[in-house]
């Protein structure tokens, strides 16, 4: 029986009839929604390339069924910001090279974004390690990818304090 | 993965009225769809809790115990500062485990539920009793360290996986449960089996029985001030562990009041040995009187033909966590939750 369920994705409504509770939320943005900037790695939880914000939190799409997220808000590489103006996590990965081939970068970027709205102490390199081991690189970008996740989060601290001034 | 029927109850009476042979509940999905994909699980209905009403508060009830719901994800009970101050070593197992994408879906229930890592249970063309009763099981003899030294049996040699069940039987949390039968509460002690000759029952739970929500006892808080979670693994971060301990102390004027110490990754349960405490009480904190509680806590492990190393790991983990747990809880959570190489000076709780 196809399942009928709307979703916030990237900030628009979107009607999405599934025909088999199998899709997880990574397959259906890839491969029925066209929105390839997820990535998909080991599809088992462990490496993070898949990594979007549900409700504003990091979650594994390849473990997430789509069927459970009727009137959900999700997230994607493609809503974090636009080219002209790149989300502070963005522009920092830039700044510090945080990359090298690229295919973990957007599950790095948005394990960046949730982590850093969790209340991420970004003075403390080894918090910021720990909080984005749930992210591998294989390219081995770690520094840049730590350079990069603490000078956006003191960035979105600054304009947070700017904003409430 | 095989096609299963979706189903998404309101209420936990319509989840259980839901349930039927080969259903599963479905929390955070962090394990269940893993095991899905790999073909280990294979359901043919899948009842979604996500909407169930009700199972996702942490509440302080008259007593002081505090209840736990079952859809409480693992990283709201660490983001509840008033629930990790009275329990540090359950938000340190926590915070250890898995990572924060993992933890942000997983549930409290869930992780009560989780299978283990057992390569060879999650290798659908391995023999394992525990997956498939009477297969045999290839992880005797087989390869790697995250098996059992105690109470396995020649059936299953698997170990439960999980860091927050550690600190859970450390503290004597309760289960509670709801089923066809009506509602009934299970000690953590109990609530996972050693194989014996039926490893395919790994919990206490009937066909049909669901946890609502998990309790910490009133009193379970009089450790806060000397109480840790270590864990030895193959990497600082995101790995299970291959050896861990819960440690907790309450002390008065220098001395030892009450302990608990509970083990993780040694047995198909948390291991928690009544004697190994007990030899603690009325001592000072010391590091031999620390080694002589874990030798109690790990008498009549296993070494098997190659696992004397993992005995021994165990038994100085559990010292070291005696021995952070008696210089005191940390004011802040380390950096690295329950990690070997995060021993700073800093503040105490109760410095």
């Amino acid at each position: 029986m196809p399942l009928s369920m709307t979703l916030t994705l990237n900030g628009a409504a979107r009607d999405v009839v599934l025909d088999d509770p199998r899709v997880t939320l990574l397959d259906l943005l890839r491969e029925r929604l066209d929105l390839t900037g997820t990535k998909k790695g080991c599809d088992r939880g462990q490496c993070g390339a898949c990594t979007v914000l549900v409700n504003g939190r990091r979650v594994n799409s390849c473990l997430t069924l789509a069927a459970t997220l009727d009137g959900a808000e999700v997230t994607t590489i493609e809503g974090l910001g636009t080219a002209a103006a790149l989300h502070p996590v963005q522009a920092a990965f830039i700044e510090h090279d945080g990359f090298q081939c690229g295919y973990c970068t957007p599950g790095q970027i948005m394990s960046a974004a949730g982590l850093i709205s969790e209340g991420l102490d970004a003075e403390d390199p080894e918090r910021i390690r720990e909080g984005m081991s749930g992210n591998i690189c294989r390219c081995g970008a770690y520094h840049g990818i730590t350079l990069a996740v603490q000078e956006a989060a003191r960035r979105m601290a600054a304009d947070g304090q700017e904003d409430a001034a | 993965m095989k096609s299963f029927d979706f189903v998404q109850p309101r209420t936990v009476a319509e989840a259980l009225a839901a349930w039927g042979p080969g259903a599963v509940w479905l929390g955070g999905g962090t394990s269940l769809i893993d095991l899905m994909k790999l073909g280990v699980a294979q359901p043919d209905v899948v009842i979604d809790l996500g909407r169930v009403a009700g199972m996702r508060s942490v509440d302080v009830q008259g007593d002081g115990a505090v209840r736990i719901g079952a859809l409480v994800s693992n990283a709201d009970l660490t983001r509840d500062a008033a629930f990790a101050a009275r329990f540090p070593m359950v938000a340190e197992a926590l915070l250890s485990g898995a990572s924060g994408q993992l933890r942000n879906a997983a549930t409290v229930a869930g992780n009560l539920m989780q299978h283990t890592r057992c390569a060879y249970f999650q290798d659908a063309g391995a023999a394992c009793n525990r997956r498939d009763p009477g297969a045999g099981c290839d992880a005797q003899g087989g390869v790697g360290g995250g098996v059992a030294v105690l109470g396995a049996s020649p059936a299953c040699i698997a170990v439960n996986p999980s860091d927050f069940c550690v600190p859970l039987a450390a503290l004597d949390a309760v289960v509670e449960v709801q089923g066809p039968e009506g509602g009934r509460e299970i000690a953590m002690a109990d609530f996972h089996l050693l194989p014996g000759d039926t490893p395919d029952r790994v919990t206490a739970l009937a066909p049909g029985e669901l946890i609502v929500a998990l309790r910490l006892p009133a009193g379970a808080d009089g450790f806060a001030g000397h109480s840790r979670y270590l864990k030895v693994r193959d990497r600082t971060s995101f790995a299970f562990a291959t050896a861990s301990a819960a440690a907790g102390l309450r002390m008065e004027h220098g001395r030892i009041a009450e302990a608990r110490l509970a083990l993780g990754a040694v047995a198909a349960k948390p291991w928690r040995v009544a004697e190994a405490e007990a030899v603690l009480i009325g001592q000072t904190p010391d590091a031999d009187l620390f080694d002589r509680a874990a030798t109690i806590a790990m008498a009549g492990a296993e070494p098997g033909d190659d696992l004397a190393w993992k005995i021994d790991l165990a038994r100085k983990t559990a010292v070291r966590a005696l021995c952070l747990a008696a210089a005191g809880t940390p004011a802040r959570m380390p950096a690295l939750p329950a990690s070997v190489f995060a021993e700073p000076a800093g503040e105490k709780v109760h410095a």
